[in-house]
């Protein structure tokens, strides 16, 4: 059955890379390089992760506030995705998506995204629409000695401040590095200077690396990432976070072979802890006082093997996790004389995964590349706490402690190459479990569609086909690509209204129960193109269209309107200049049944100008500009409850690279 | 040399023989445990032991277990009748109280038990009295104390006149120990049908609406009305409890052929029923 699978599907692997809106790297998304997350080639040095993720064609992020923003792939968000950091598998602790995982690192840990589209990103978990693993920096035993940097970074809207320190000393057998970023934002003001209150943040982000090499087969290296986010306002929602925290640790061991066929060997365990508690004590007018705190902590391991053969190219990946999801709500009552009000929200959920995945990158000819994947693994759920159980029972009738799924992912690219000319196509096939919140949640209000949010033990997996073709002619300067998705998605997982059922948030619409559509489709295209005018001055453009309906004939939320993206650069080796022009149309297929509204057109303008300074110490790079130049007031389809976003802002980014 | 051994172990366990034995005597099995004395009533040769789980009386439904001691022979007499008669003393009348008959407590030697549901109180615990009528041997008893009842913290019973002019008690017997999960309800409805007899009330319906005032009076979802269980005389439904706090629960009182007697439903301008009883855990 596999193997037909597997045949029929046919080809292709796509590892794309975050890239910026500019299309002139497009090969970049066909081939399977990634491009290194060099803070000092983006617009500004110190930008965060999720300006740096929202670069990318496929990538949109949703936002709740200035702050924790989550990523969207394929128009799907965090449940339909696998976002891992460097394989590790981390799980945010806050029911209202508060924190998605990208929010605990920042750009100073990291060296490389690598996004898979689909079932091409199912390397380190199941997932439907596709995996966004956020690499560390492999250990480099180069010697190269000492290096330091000190990054500043100041924006005029919010009064925006940012600080990053990185201290390295690199030898031949040894080497550590301790970088620490510091950010803090008052509100800021959306176009025409309105205040967006409860739009603060401060965040301080520590990391500590160090490897040592054994010999020249093998080394060892330990990391640790502590983050800690305080006082974040969360504008669309009506709580705040008090407190953000998140210790990710690992330990991972390198052997490199120097046989003939088996080539490296890469084993990690890892453990993260997160804290995340919602404050409402900010706000002045609440109809009820409430404390939301949340914990996740998750064990987990991967091995993954190399192995060369031929024209084959194996990877083997093996790897398991232990999560424990434990969310409670503390009601206050208005009335002093009547007790707290208490439930659990994830009635702690352990989660228990162990799977394999196994692919073969197949150079048949010298331009073409057959890649197959096949990910099995098996996938417990348990609901530890037995008033979990019997609080689910009031809406399920009977709920069992403990839920087995067993689960596939089967994905197959066929890949052209040629000097001119690039093409790929990609069949998959993916299901995936529902997450925490889908499966346990209770009572979790989505001010969203304002709606309180009951999950469903009982629901079953969520199954996918996906059908993908890039695209890429050049002529001379010229360039033209088109990148396509298609997703065929059964059970699809959403919340159904519950006629008569009564909202526990107060001034909530009702109750919605998780269930499934019978099916669902989303498609995504994107149609790049560039020009270079001369050595020095390059234009490009992309315009991309969005689809995403249900059975039921209703538009799927938070599915892109029309977008475009135009962009004019002018580059030196000493100095950058692009002006961007970025807007969506309007919003004409939206979700009213899943609380959207309809989001107007808008366009706004960026100017973003560098230099690059060499001197005998190192290098100094300056990246200054203004965002929004013309103090647009808008907000995107993918703003919650439409907040509008920042206005006019002029910021500037300082580097100073010692070695 | 060996005798020198055996005879303190041979003493030892004769003492300890002896010992239980005597313990034995003294009933050895506690039938009360658990249970809190309320009260003892000493009437002539007999001592009467009322107990339940909180050593106090209150309004609301009462479980009572009950031991009669021969204050002669120091025994509990395990062959009795009993019954029980609750007063109420007001400035011009008095009244009694639904109760149940006095049974043997099922698989015990010495207890009996039996409810009380007193439908109210005065503020210092006083105004009630209990007259407890025994026979033991053929020999007719009766004993009337003072007692006094508390007022529980919430509305755990109530006494209405109902829309055809009967005055009803109400009261909420389960759940005892709520959790966030569907539980089981249980109240006992008895009619007032004259100062001293309080029967029950057969084949009626109770609907049910659970709120919370305090969370905009928020509701939960699959409560069931109650209905009448001739097995044991009360009346059972479902109550979804969705958080721990204080829920009022709505409810209305249906004779057996529909026509409300008591009770309006919650709407969006009618905040609660004008009968309720009261929960908080």
């Amino acid at each position: 059955m596999i193997g037909v699978l597997m045949s029929s599907f046919g080809f292709a692997q796509e590892e794309m890379n975050t890239i910026k809106n500019d299309t002139t790297k497009l090969d970049e998304v066909l081939v399977l390089s990634r491009r290194k997350l060099s803070n000092h080639r983006q617009e500004k040095t110190l930008s965060s992760i999720d300006n740096y993720l929202e670069k990318s064609n496929k990538i949109t992020m949703i936002k709740r506030g200035n702050y924790a923003w989550e990523p969207t792939l394929n128009n799907m968000a965090s449940e339909r995705l696998v976002v891992t950091i460097d394989g590790m598998q981390i799980f945010g602790a806050c029911t209202d998506k508060m924190d998605p995982i990208t929010s605990y690192v920042d750009v100073s840990n990291l060296e490389k995204v690598a996004i898979g589209s689909g079932q091409e990103g199912t390397e380190h978990g199941h997932s439907i629409g596709g995996g966004i693993d956020l690499k560390l920096p492999t250990p480099k035993f180069n010697g190269s000695g000492y290096k330091s940097g000190l990054d500043l970074g100041y924006e005029t809207n919010g009064n925006y401040k940012a600080t990053g320190l990185d201290l390295g000393y690199t030898g031949h057998s040894f080497f550590i590095n301790a970088d620490g970023v510091y950010r803090k934002s008052d509100n800021y003001d959306a176009g025409n200077t309105k205040e967006i209150l409860y739009s603060q943040f401060e965040k301080y982000n520590m990391s500590l690396k160090s490897g040592y090499k054994f010999s020249d087969t093998q080394s060892i290296d330990v990391n640790l990432i502590y983050d800690k986010a305080t006082d974040v306002g969360y504008p669309a929602l009506p709580m705040d976070v008090s407190l953000a925290e998140a210790l990710i640790t690992s330990l991972t061991h390198y052997y490199k072979s120097e046989g003939k066929v088996f080539k490296s060997l890469e084993t990690k365990l890892y453990f993260n802890t997160i804290t995340h508690i919602m404050d409402d004590t900010k706000r002045p007018i609440v109809p009820i006082r409430m404390d939301m705190p949340g914990w996740s902590d998750t064990y987990g391991f991967y091995s993954k093997a190399a192995l060369i053969k031929n024209q084959h190219h194996f990877t083997l990946n093996l790897n398991g996790f232990y999560n424990k999801s434990l969310a409670e709500m503390t009601m206050f009552s208005n009335n002093p004389e009547e007790p707290d009000m208490f439930m659990y929200t994830w009635p702690d959920i352990r989660t228990l995964y162990s799977g394999i995945f196994i692919k073969d990158d197949f150079h048949f000819s010298e331009h073409e590349t057959l890649a197959s994947s096949l990910r099995l693994g098996y996938h417990s759920s348990e609901i530890a706490k037995d008033v979990g159980v019997q609080s689910l029972e009031i809406f399920h009738g009977n709920v069992d402690e403990q839920n087995d799924r067993f689960l596939i992912s089967l994905a197959s690219t066929y890949q052209l190459k040629k000097d001119n000319y690039n093409l790929s196509l990609g069949l998959g096939y993916g299901e995936r479990a529902p997450s925490v919140s889908e499966g346990y949640g209770f009572y979790l209000f989505n001010s969203f569609d304002n709606y309180d949010y009951i999950g469903n033990p009982n629901l079953k997996d969520e199954k996918a086909l996906d059908v993908n073709l890039n695209f890429k002619q050049k002529f001379n300067d010229f360039e033209i690509g088109l990148e396509t998705s298609y997703f065929y998605i059964m059970d699809y997982i959403i919340g159904e209204l519950t006629p008569n059922v009564s909202s526990m948030t107060i001034g909530a619409n009702g109750v919605r129960v998780y269930t499934a559509l019978d099916h669902a489709s989303i498609f995504s295209s994107y149609l790049n193109s560039s020009y270079k005018i001369s050595k020095r001055f390059t234009v490009n453009g992309t315009i991309g269209y969005n689809y995403g309906k249900g059975n039921n004939g209703e538009n799927l939320p938070l599915i892109k309107p029309v977008s475009y993206f135009a962009e004019f650069n002018y580059n030196t080796p000493k100095f950058n200049a692009a002006l961007q022009l970025d807007g969506n149309g309007n919003q004409s297929n939206y979700s009213r049944l899943y609380g959207e509204n309809e989001t107007a057109d808008y366009a706004i303008l960026n100017l973003n100008l560098g230099n690059v300074f060499y001197h005998k110490l190192g290098k100094t790079i300056l990246k200054y500009g203004v965002e929004n130049m013309l103090d647009t007031n808008y907000s995107t389809y993918a703003d919650w409850n439409n907040v509008p976003r920042q206005g006019c802002n002029f910021y500037v980014n300082l580097s100073f690279v010692f070695r | 040399m060996k005798f020198k051994y055996i005879l303190p172990i041979a003493f030892i366990a004769l003492f300890f023989s002896c010992s239980t034995d005597d313990d034995n005597d003294a009933t050895q099995i506690n039938e009360v445990e658990g249970l809190e004395l309320i009260q003892t009533i000493i009437n002539g040769n007999e001592t009467i032991e009322l107990y339940n789980e909180k050593g106090q009386f209150e309004t609301g439904y009462n479980q009572v277990s009950l031991r009669i001691k021969n204050n002669t022979t120091d025994t509990y007499i395990e062959n009795a009748t009993l019954s029980w008669m609750p007063v109420m003393q007001m400035p011009t009348m008095q009244h009694s109280c639904p109760k149940s008959v006095i049974t043997k407590a099922l698989g015990k030697d010495t207890v009996y038990e039996g409810f009380i549901i007193y439908q109210m109180t005065y503020e210092d615990g006083s105004g009630w009295s209990l007259t407890l009528n025994y026979t033991i041997d053929g020999i007719d008893y009766s004993v009337t104390e003072t007692i006094s009842v508390m007022q529980y913290e919430n509305q755990n019973s109530v006494s209405f006149m109902g829309s055809d002019d009967t005055k009803y008690i109400l009261a909420l017997i389960e759940p005892k120990d709520p959790t966030i999960a569907i539980n089981t309800m249980k109240v006992g409805l008895f009619k007032m049908e004259n100062m001293m007899a309080f029967p029950v009330v057969e084949d009626y319906t109770i609907a049910l609406d659970p709120r919370m005032p305090g969370m905009g009076n928020h509701s939960s979802p699959n409560n069931t009305d109650l209905t009448y269980n001739n097995a044991d005389n009360f009346y059972y439904g479902d109550v979804s409890l969705t958080m721990t706090g204080y829920w009022k629960l709505n409810l209305k009182l249906l004779n057996e052929n529909g026509t409300v007697l008591k009770g309006e439903d919650v709407t969006e301008n009618n905040e609660s029923s004008s009968l309720y009883l009261e929960l908080e855990f």
